[in-house]
């Protein structure tokens, strides 16, 4: 029996390996992905164009706009007039325009409140609302250093912050590690889920069936090169986490993978429920779209599971890359203490034996 | 009676595909299915909109400046404060993801914000590893001490207006949701139209097709005009579901609408057809489709993530991604009215790449059996 297995499990890795196109497509993605998602995935704003008009010309707008200048936020600054402002905004050319009135820095020298206008795209919300804030905390942190100077009040070093785990705040840190995760789950549900439907389609699965190997032989022949492959993905990603974007790792590799099986066991329940459901390729695939979709984006990969609404949060307690991807975060920037990890392996346990029992019970009665 | 045979034929295909479409549930699944699930999945979900953040306020003594202080916190929507007298709790709940931050407010607080004294009496620790919030916590807790700042002790000498232009509570479904129309279209467009061609040339139908006498162009004639007709009503629905549970303004018109669309539904079918065409097998042509068409259109087309924020790389790339036009003219249409030069300006574009990808796909399908 161990040896029909063995032989399935080599049949299934080389009907991978030996098609060249499906070998690229096992290699390349994932790379393509990881660089797109790692460089792309960020909420912060940076090199994009400001719009500033102003009817002030005094010496505190001057300091304002050299203030602005400054940052990294904007790479690009036009000078406009009032009936600029409009093809500006809504051409795109710029994200956000600042206005000073007449006589602005008069009133500000005067000790009387300046006001300046910022008008943002509110089309791009998210980006809008962070430039806003950067652009605030400029002029606000200026207008308390011009109070210290003038000895006006004394409170521009009121605040000091540390940033635990990241002190520079590196977006690629908090998206690459959470990709490993991804990634590998894409690839698994993809191998997994569609092995079976294309031997359905072609034929060869009925030809599989009408041998002597068992129902349960067939499933765990099925089974093992999907961990196999998403196996080797994970540690494929790792490397290049490490290596490349040189992302520090300060938890135990053993604890890594120690998870990483367990998330992948619930990630095969998923692909063998879809290859006993599934009679097309096509069907598998839409299997797939189904349980990927809901599971990367209610996993707290880019925005955090706080904020979404209340009757969503519960239904993340059962997407187990949500728990991988917390302990995996954690293992890497943190190194979270073992309760920590322990805390959320517990339901990632039981949510694996849960689908993995459950798939293998309903892929075998479908055979039979 | 030339035109009335080919009329004939492209009739024949075209009926042969829509009774594909509806034998096998799961293409009306792809079409209608899989967007009502984005829909409701990024519409709620993908909230950028921050509020109750877990926060955490140490402070070493009770006085009226410090509560003060706390209150204007607690009072806060961004922030949900526990309040403390202990940091090392709070550095637990730190690393352990229970809070996203929290401030210390020294014993001296009161006292040396009294004597003017340069010294810096706040702490504020973020929790990194998430980066986004991290920042965001910072902008919200530096913003909120400013306000303090300038109603109990130094009025502001300078203050900012905020004006929010198209959609000013900042609703972030407003500017997600466009990104979902351009997604549904590339679910019917580029992968459902990929995974289709490709069964053919798998199943060895093509060749079948290919020895009778309808040519090249009637074939692909006979795949587009039914996906293109899925992929429209799709996007239709996705925008009547919008309005309706998201309360998506409509300010532009509905012609601009159907223009953009078009253009954007007939690169995603190209691109379908040309990734089919190359790959032949259901399995590639469904992940390149996942690679080069959907993942693009989530990630760069700047519904999410800004676009120039973006490596100079990144960027360069982002310029052939036609959801990034689409995901442009549809959300300026929706929140901004018809802006014609602006939508000109996207469709063009789309049609350019959609040309371009046409004459590949014309240079490949040369009736060949290889």
């Amino acid at each position: 029996m161990l040896n029909r297995i063995n032989t399935l499990i080599v049949k299934e890795l080389l009907a991978v390996w030996r098609d060249k196109a499906t070998r690229m497509v096992l290699i390349v993605p994932p790379i393509i992905q990881l660089l797109i998602f790692a460089f792309a995935a960020t909420l912060e704003v940076s090199n994009t164009t400001l719009g500033i008009v102003n009817h002030d010309h005094g010496i505190i707008s001057k300091r304002i706009e050299d203030k602005l200048m400054r940052t990294d936020v904007f790479s690009k600054i036009y000078h406009l007039n009032d009936s600029e402002v409009n093809d500006f905004i809504n051409m795109e050319k710029g994200l956000v325009v600042i206005r000073f009135d007449q006589a602005f820095s008069e009133k500000v020298l005067n000790k009387k409140e300046g006001k300046v206008q910022v008008i943002v795209d509110g089309r791009k919300s998210n980006s809008a609302q962070i430039v806003e804030g950067y652009i605030a905390q400029i002029i606000n942190q200026y207008s308390l250093e011009y109070m210290t100077h003038n000895n006006l009040h004394n409170t521009s070093n009121i605040i000091i912050t540390r940033n635990w785990f990241n002190p520079n705040l590196e977006n690629k840190w908090f998206i690459v590690p959470a990709l490993i995760a991804i990634i590998s789950l894409m690839m698994c549900i993809v191998v997994t889920g569609l092995s079976v439907a294309r031997e359905k389609e072609l034929g060869t699965f009925e030809q599989l069936l009408v041998s002597p190997i068992q129902p349960l032989e067939i499933l765990i022949g099925k089974t093992v090169p999907g961990l196999i492959i998403g196996l080797a993905e994970a540690t494929f990603l790792f490397l290049i986490t490490i290596l490349v974007f040189r992302i520090p790792f300060r938890g135990s590799i053993l604890l890594f993978y120690f998870n990483l099986v367990i998330f992948l066991f619930s990630v095969l329940g998923v692909g063998l429920f879809i290859s006993s459901l599934a009679k097309t390729q096509q069907q598998a695939i839409l299997g797939a779209f189904i349980f990927m979709a809901p599971a990367i984006l209610l996993s707290g990969f880019a925005t955090p599971i706080e904020n979404m609404p209340a009757w969503l949060q519960p239904i993340t307690a059962f997407n187990p890359l949500r728990y991988f991807m917390f302990i995996l975060r954690g293992l890497f920037l943190k190194d979270i203490p073992i309760a920590v990890v322990a805390a959320n392996l517990l339901p990632l346990v039981v949510i694996s034996i849960l689908m993995l029992t459950g798939a293998a019970c309903f892929f075998r009665r479908r055979l039979k | 009676m030339e035109k009335n045979i080919i009329l004939q034929r492209l009739k024949g295909l075209v009926y042969k595909e829509i009774l594909q479409i509806f034998r096998d549930p799961s293409s009306l699944l792809i079409a209608f299915v899989l967007p009502a699930i984005f829909l409701v999945l990024c519409g709620y979900g993908l909230s950028l909109d921050i509020k109750d953040i877990k926060f955490g306020i140490v402070t070493e003594n009770t006085t009226p400046t410090t509560q003060s202080l706390v209150r204007s916190f607690i009072n806060s929507k961004y922030y949900d404060v526990s309040v403390g007298y202990d940091r090392h709790t709070f550095e637990k709940e730190l690393i352990a993801g229970k809070i996203k931050g929290f401030l210390v407010i020294s014993q001296d607080f009161s006292q040396k914000i009294k004597n003017k004294n340069n010294f810096t009496p706040i702490q504020l620790i973020t929790d990194g590893s998430d980066s986004n919030t991290a920042i965001l916590v910072q902008n919200y807790t530096q913003g909120l001490l400013y306000n303090w700042l300038g109603q109990n002790y130094a009025a502001k000498l300078i203050s900012v207006e905020p004006r929010i232009w198209f959609n000013s509570e900042l609703k972030s479904s407003n500017s997600i949701i466009p990104g979902i129309i351009a997604i549904a279209m590339t679910l019917v467009g580029t992968l459902l139209t990929s995974l289709v061609v490709a069964r053919e040339w798998e199943r060895g139908t093509m060749e079948s097709l290919m020895a009778t006498p309808v040519s090249i162009v009637e074939i692909i004639l006979g795949k587009i005009i039914p996906y293109f007709i899925l992929g429209m009503i799709s996007a239709i629905l996705v925008v009547v579901a919008s309005i309706l549970m998201f309360d998506l303004p409509f300010r532009g018109s509905f012609v601009w609408l159907l223009i953009l669309s078009a253009a954007f539904m007939l690169v995603s079918l190209f691109l379908g057809l040309l990734i089919s065409t190359l790959s032949k097998n259901q399995f590639v042509a469904s992940v390149v489709s996942l690679v080069i068409a959907f993942l693009p259109t989530v990630m760069l087309s700047g519904f999410m993530f800004e676009i120039s924020s973006m490596p100079l790389v990144i960027r360069l790339i982002s310029y052939v991604i036609p959801a990034q036009y689409f995901v442009s003219g549809v959300r300026s249409l929706f929140l901004a009215g018809d802006i014609p030069e602006l939508f000109i300006l996207d469709t063009v574009k789309m049609l350019l790449f959609g040309l371009a990808v046409f004459f590949i796909i014309a240079k490949k399908t040369v009736k060949r059996l290889d």
